[in-house]
């Protein structure tokens, strides 16, 4: 498919979180891992936003850092426009590196505090040698303008500026390598939400302007629905579902994504029922054999405490869970009349 | 009418700066009635969490209060002596905070300190107490509460913790609880389940509860009422569904805009211009008059206060000046 | 680099009066007297030529006449009057001190800079690679903080005195002196730079450069090295209080600058032979100055330290 701008396939990442050696050996443990992602594989269309949702220890902010290099996977492939992203290779990344970037959670630690806000904006366009001299000013001054902010505003230091007013110069320093692609993540998660809806407002409005092409990371069902073509949904570091954003929402297929759908606060006052939310995410250092949802799962089954569920596919996209798998089965067995 | 379990009135909270005074609640004024769950919405710097320290004496010096009353059912305690302050707060006010981890101590087990609460304040013998805590932890849906209750606060999960903490609260029977963003820190799926705890066990003891918090949709899903605060001000107080749905103050009609729910079908979210103000620069007349889309001169100019509406709303806002309207007719 | 400093912004020393580290030291009357303490002792060190009434290391210009004059007493011999007073040799004491001062505080900066310069360096290295490289750095740190520093700077100064030819010693005694005092204090820059760039590392505007792939070697200087510097000051200052009586202390005991230039410290082991035939004042006004120089530094860098950490005030 020429129309697939980044595709990641079985990315795993494992952190060693034993203890140092000495206390090993003393205390005759073994090495412990944390698994931060397992197997996890989609495709991100050019022009499209991919979101990511995922409540705390799915793993969602790690993909995000595996994609722009921050971390080194521990298997598995990311491909950006059909190359290989190796980041060993400096020089080949080079050249793909332009292409992406980051936007960060917390515009207060995002902004170096010591600098300038036109040096922040202009750090990118010098790393890539896209322009010198006095075109650097200029193009500062337009991207400030572009989000919303002043030219004169180059001249100020970060903690001059509202937390919305950061997230602003963090969105003009991402656009200034002149990227296509951007990786958001948490962006708004700081912020009230009266700013947030100017942010994702001003991340709408660029997207259309320059046909970027955002993967956004998420806790916010809410956001996500309101940002994203199609939606992944993380529990314990695995995709569970795949699915086009309107009817993620409409038709949940896998069990976790209905209950997270039911555990957002109905606003809208619509008295909708909703099944009460049950259990806690399990720790990930050890997480359950099977399908890692099966301890709160409604619909549990014996298959579903041994065996990984394999990703099947759905009216809507993609899921992971084996009342989907029996299904299909069924639906194969059925003689053709 | 029946005196209110609280009563604010006027409330005016102060830092004093090297730049000059902040006024970081300028003339709140709000009721919490028996039994009721009073919501206090607002962005961060709003003062809603001020709000809540102010009426249980523990603003952070050089923070005062430099006006106003605070009444608990009939009695003055913003006056009061610290010690008396102490015995109310716990006695009579219960606390449940962000972060968990700063209302437990990490050094004495679940079952210490619930059974130090409750026998500080209820005179019960210490094999009583137990049972109470255990019946409590049992209530806020700890499982195996009679085994867990001599672990330590660290054995438990964020959501467990919050549930711990809970029951601390309610464990000398309060008439108040104060709830400051009891689920900021915790996942949508426990979030959930605390705030319906919370919400349950309040009503059943019938403790009043004023629910601090940013998030809109847990007030929706527990206020009774709602106060929005606006640059330390109270700019529109009302019950939960009329604000919501039929917002009055343009602050709060452009708030409820901004936020994305799951059944909006809107491209583009409504936006409010710019930014709250600091508190070291907050425009003269009505504080939200440079962000309004429906600003009039008289804004620019006059404070509005908070003016009785329908249905027991009260609206700080010159759209909805009596005075004025019956001029026009 | 582009410079992005606005051309018209209000001066330097009107935004520096206005800053809060400004409001805070005028607002504490002790930081005050201790920067107006070390401000005329360093001054008046600096400008030792030109203050001083004689100059105590020209043998032409001394009288051993003038030896032993009591302070503001006529000489017996000679009806010169000092302030006070001359040493054995009849040299002036109070020129004495002020050239005395300029050699404690340069042996005093140089040795810090020395060690500050090390410190920072490796402290970044290790805090930022972190793995091997941090491990071997900090535990070749903490073998050294288990010798007192003043042992290990004796140990130094014997080792680096067999290196070099007799010829050059009396020269290089100064700079060996300022590496072996360096030497030993290099630790706790090291130690508080690399636990702050631990913190700084993982900040979220280091994660954006290197998003970019921006060097390693840029992100710690242009990025990181600024964000830590505040710490490094505080120790910075009181360590300058700690080399001048380090230096003292070695010149004390004989191994520090050659008696032909002497420190303070010099001074007092000169002085301190006099104190019970009666001429205390040799000893007496070194002494006081070494203390009001290292008493008012280490109070300045304590109203420092306060004043740069917000939760203290």
């Amino acid at each position: 498919m020429s129309d697939v701008l980044l595709s990641v396939k079985g990315l795993t990442r494992r952190f060693d979180v034993s203890k140092p050696w000495l206390n090993r050996v003393i205390e005759r443990e073994d090495k412990q891992f944390l698994t931060a992602n397992e197997d996890v594989s989609f495709e991100i269309r050019k022009g499209e936003t991919f979101a990511l949702v995922g409540e705390s220890g799915s793993g969602k902010s790690t993909i995000a850092k595996m994609i722009v290099g921050l971390l080194e996977p521990s298997a598995g492939e990311i491909r950006f426009d059909g190359q290989v992203m190796d980041f060993n290779s400096g020089a080949a990344m080079r050249k793909l590196r332009r292409r992406f970037q980051m936007i960060f959670q917390d515009p207060f630690a995002s902004l170096n505090p010591r600098w300038r806000v036109g040096d922040i904006i202009a750090e990118p366009i010098h790393t890539f040698g896209l322009l010198t001299g006095a075109a650097v000013r200029q193009e500062v001054g337009r991207l400030l303008d572009l989000v919303g902010l002043s030219a004169a505003d180059a001249a100020r230091f970060p903690h001059e500026f509202s937390g919305g007013q950061r997230q602003r110069i963090a969105i003009a320093r991402a656009l200034s390598s002149r990227p296509e692609f951007i990786v958001c993540d948490e962006p708004t998660s700081a912020l009230d939400v009266s700013v947030q809806a100017q942010i994702l407002n001003l991340m709408r409005d660029l997207q259309d302007e320059f046909g970027l092409t955002y993967l956004l990371i998420s806790h916010d069902l809410s956001v996500v629905r309101h940002m994203a073509n199609r939606i992944g949904v993380l529990y314990l570091g695995r995709l569970v579902e795949i699915a086009d954003s309107k009817r993620l929402f409409v038709e949940p297929q896998h069990p976790y994504t209905r209950m997270l759908l039911d555990a957002v606060p109905d606003l809208a006052l619509s008295g909708r029922r909703r099944t009460p939310v049950t259990g806690e995410i399990p720790n990930p250092i050890n997480p359950p054999p099977g399908c890692a949802f099966h301890p709160r799962c409604p619909h549990v089954m014996d298959i579903c405490r041994q065996i990984v569920p394999p990703p099947v596919t759905t009216v809507s996209g993609e899921a992971a869970c084996h009342l989907l798998t029996e299904d299909e089965k069924r639906r194969a067995s059925e003689p053709v009349a | 009418m029946a005196t209110p379990l609280l009563s604010v009135r006027d409330l005016v909270v102060e830092f004093p700066t090297r730049r000059g005074v902040l006024r970081a609640l300028d003339k709140i004024s709000f009721d919490i009635a028996e039994g009721e769950v009073l919501g206090m919405v607002g962005e961060s710097g709003a003062g809603k969490s001020l709000t809540g320290a102010a009426i249980i004496g523990l603003l952070e010096p050089p923070g005062r209060i430099a006006g106003g009353e605070i009444w608990l059912r009939g009695e003055r305690i913003d006056n009061l002596p610290r010690e008396k302050m102490r015995r109310i707060r716990g006695r009579r006010i219960g606390m449940v905070f962000q972060d968990p981890l700063t209302s437990l101590n990490p050094l004495y087990t679940v079952a210490q300190q619930l059974i130090e609460t409750i026998r500080t304040h209820i005179d019960v013998s210490e094999k009583e107490a137990r049972k109470r805590a255990v019946a409590l932890l049992d209530r806020v849906g700890i499982p195996a509460a009679g085994r867990r209750i001599d672990d330590y606060p660290h054995h438990f999960s964020g959501g467990m913790r919050q549930r711990v903490v809970i029951a601390l609260a309610l464990a000398a029977e309060p008439e108040l609880v104060i709830a400051d963003e009891p689920t900021t820190a915790l996942d949508v799926s426990v979030q959930a389940q605390i705030i319906d705890v919370l919400k349950e066990i309040c009503a059943e003891r019938g403790a009043s509860v004023m629910l601090i918090t940013h998030d809109m949709g847990v007030i929706a899903e527990t206020a009774d009422r709602v106060a929005v605060l606006y640059a330390g001000r109270l700019a529109e107080i009302g019950p939960v569904r009329d604000v919501i749905q039929a917002a009055e103050h343009p602050y709060t009609v452009g708030l409820m805009g901004s936020i994305p729910t799951l059944t909006q079908t809107a491209e583009r979210l409504t936006q409010i211009p710019g930014a709250m103000p600091r508190l070291n620069a907050i425009p003269t007349g009505c504080a939200f008059n440079p962000r309004c889309t429906r600003v009039m001169d008289r804004c620019r100019v006059d404070r509005p206060d908070p003016a009785e509406r329908p249905g027991g709303r009260q609206v700080a806002c010159w759209l909805y000046d009596n005075a004025m309207e019956s001029a026009d007719e | 680099m582009a410079d992005f400093t606005p051309e018209n912004r209000p001066n330097a020393l009107a935004r520096a009066w206005d800053s809060d580290i400004a409001y805070s030291f005028r607002r504490s009357p002790l930081a005050i007297i201790a920067a107006l303490v070390s401000l005329i002792i360093i001054l008046a060190a600096v400008l030792a030529p030109w203050l001083a009434p004689h100059d105590p290391f020209n043998p032409a210009s001394l009288n051993l006449m003038d030896g032993f004059t009591p302070p503001m007493e006529p000489n017996a011999f000679t009806g010169n009057v000092y302030w006070l007073g001359t040493d054995n040799q009849g040299r002036d004491v109070f020129s004495t001190i002020l050239y005395g001062a300029r050699i404690s505080l340069f042996v005093g900066f140089m040795a810090v800079l020395f060690a500050m310069v090390l410190g920072i360096t490796l402290g970044l290295i290790a805090g930022y690679r972190g793995g091997w490289v941090d491990s071997l750095l900090m535990r070749v740190a903490d073998v050294q903080l288990t010798f007192p520093s003043i042992l290990l700077a004796l140990l130094i100064f014997g080792v680096a005195r067999g290196f070099i030819p007799p010829a050059y010693r009396e020269a290089m005694a100064i700079w060996v002196l300022i590496v072996a005092i360096g030497l030993s204090d290099w630790v706790q820059y090291a130690r508080v730079v690399r636990g702050a760039t631990m913190v700084e590392k993982n900040k979220e505007y280091v994660q954006a450069a290197r998003v970019i792939g921006a060097h390693p070697a840029k992100i710690l200087l242009r990025h990181i090295l600024p964000n830590v510097m505040g710490p490094v000051l505080v120790i910075a200052t009181i360590g300058l209080a700690l080399a001048i009586i380090a230096e003292a202390t070695l010149s004390f005991l004989g191994v520090g600058v050659p008696p032909t230039q002497p420190s303070l410290g010099t001074l007092i082991r000169i002085g301190q032979g006099f104190l019970f035939s009666g001429e205390w004042w040799i000893l007496l006004f070194p002494s006081i100055t070494l203390l009001a120089l290292a008493l008012s530094v280490n109070l300045l860098g304590d109203w420092l330290r306060d004043a740069l950490n917000p939760r203290l005030r």
